[in-house]
């Protein structure tokens, strides 16, 4: 029972970092596998809309482990918010719940702001903003980069490989520049 | 020609080095990291779009911790089967592969970037916000999926 209560807790980043760092050898071991998963996008365009792009026309199917890959992820992330979920809300630091108080933000409740994060946004410039433009840019922003996080940033690094070092410094500036720069005025927008 | 091109850009990003055929169903096992890589997900909070937004103000170490420990963690476990020579299960040499700069990494690092802080999601936990029952995550996961659509469409116009 008591293994439970802790597996419930939100688990700190000294348990959950090394278990990460543990998928790059775990997939290497069981099959050679470079970790990565944005590229996992790009399979699924080849898999359901080649039209022709040399981009987009090679052999999907010897990269399938990553589809099994990321559907785990999302199997993972049903099976953790319905059995192991912590029955409290995210705690943020006080200065970040003041900061996006400022922006408008006002459900601290769960993993994601639900007055951004809801169907009823779907239709309005709120959600024009949020899921379409903000997925297209992780979409293509990755995709031009050559990797995300995990294949840059900790794959690549891992493997001591300077331009996935850039690319995360990229990553960075990128989104340090839309938390002050960009947001602020997005969020007058609404 | 350019399929020779495809299979380098290909090979530079993610890649199944494994030499011996897999069939479908041994694909069960990549399903498994999955899965446990999504509870890590869930439960370390790095789905949540708070965490992200507290990451790019500097208010706290959780996931400068969880990405720089991770990476320690990995760089480590390379390094040991590099230096031991540690091969796969399937007793094939492990393959690595050095990645080449471009200007993409920069300036599609910086449009990722943006994009992060918005969705307070990178792809991997685009999938598991969707498990998590966050369904309208989904419209994101095809945006973010046309946008890489549209990269490929454009590509030889860009620099890559």
């Amino acid at each position: 029972m008591e293994i439970l209560e802790f597996v419930r807790k939100p688990w700190p980043w000294y348990v959950a970092g090394p278990l990460i760092g543990l998928t790059v050898p775990a997939l290497l071991l069981i099959g050679n596998k470079s970790f990565g998963i944005s590229s996992s996008l790009r399979h699924i365009c080849a898999a359901c809309l080649p039209a022709n792009i040399s981009f987009f026309n090679y052999n999907w199917k010897r990269e399938i482990w990553n589809l099994f890959f990321v559907a785990g992820i999302l199997i993972g992330g049903f099976l953790a918010t319905h059995f192991l979920a912590n029955p409290e809300a995210v705690q943020i630091s006080p200065q970040t719940v003041a900061d996006l108080k400022a922006l408008g933000i006002r459900d601290f409740s769960g993993m994601m702001p639900a007055d951004i994060f809801n169907v009823a946004n779907l239709f309005t410039l709120k959600g024009f903003v949020f899921f379409i433009l903000g997925g297209f840019l992780v979409g293509f922003g990755t995709r031009m980069a050559g990797g995300c996080t995990s294949g840059h940033s900790i794959m690549g690094i891992s493997n001591l490989q300077w331009p996935s070092l850039i690319a995360t410094c990229c990553f960075m500036g990128g989104g340090f520049a839309m938390t002050h720069l960009i947001l602020p005025h997005l969020m007058k927008l609404f | 020609m350019q399929k020779v091109d495809v299979e380098e850009t290909l090979t530079s990003e993610v890649a199944n080095d494994m030499q011996k055929p897999e069939s479908l169903i041994a694909n069960w096992k990549y399903g498994v990291v999955g899965i446990l890589f999504g509870i890590v997900f869930v439960k370390a909070e790095i789905i949540s779009w708070f965490r992200i937004q507290e990451m790019f103000r500097l208010q706290s170490f959780h996931m400068y911790g969880v990405i720089g420990s991770a990476i320690l963690v990995g760089m480590v476990s390379i390094w040991l089967i590099k230096r031991f020579k540690i091969r796969t299960l399937a007793g094939e040499a492990i393959v690595l592969h050095p990645r080449k700069f471009s200007s993409g990494q920069v300036y599609g690092g910086l449009l990722f970037g943006l994009g992060w802080a918005i969705t307070g999601a990178c792809p991997g936990p685009l999938f598991a916000q969707i498990g998590s029952g966050f369904g309208v995550v989904v419209v994101t996961l095809l945006s973010a999926i046309a946008g890489t659509w549209v990269y490929g469409y454009f590509r030889s116009g860009l620099p890559q």
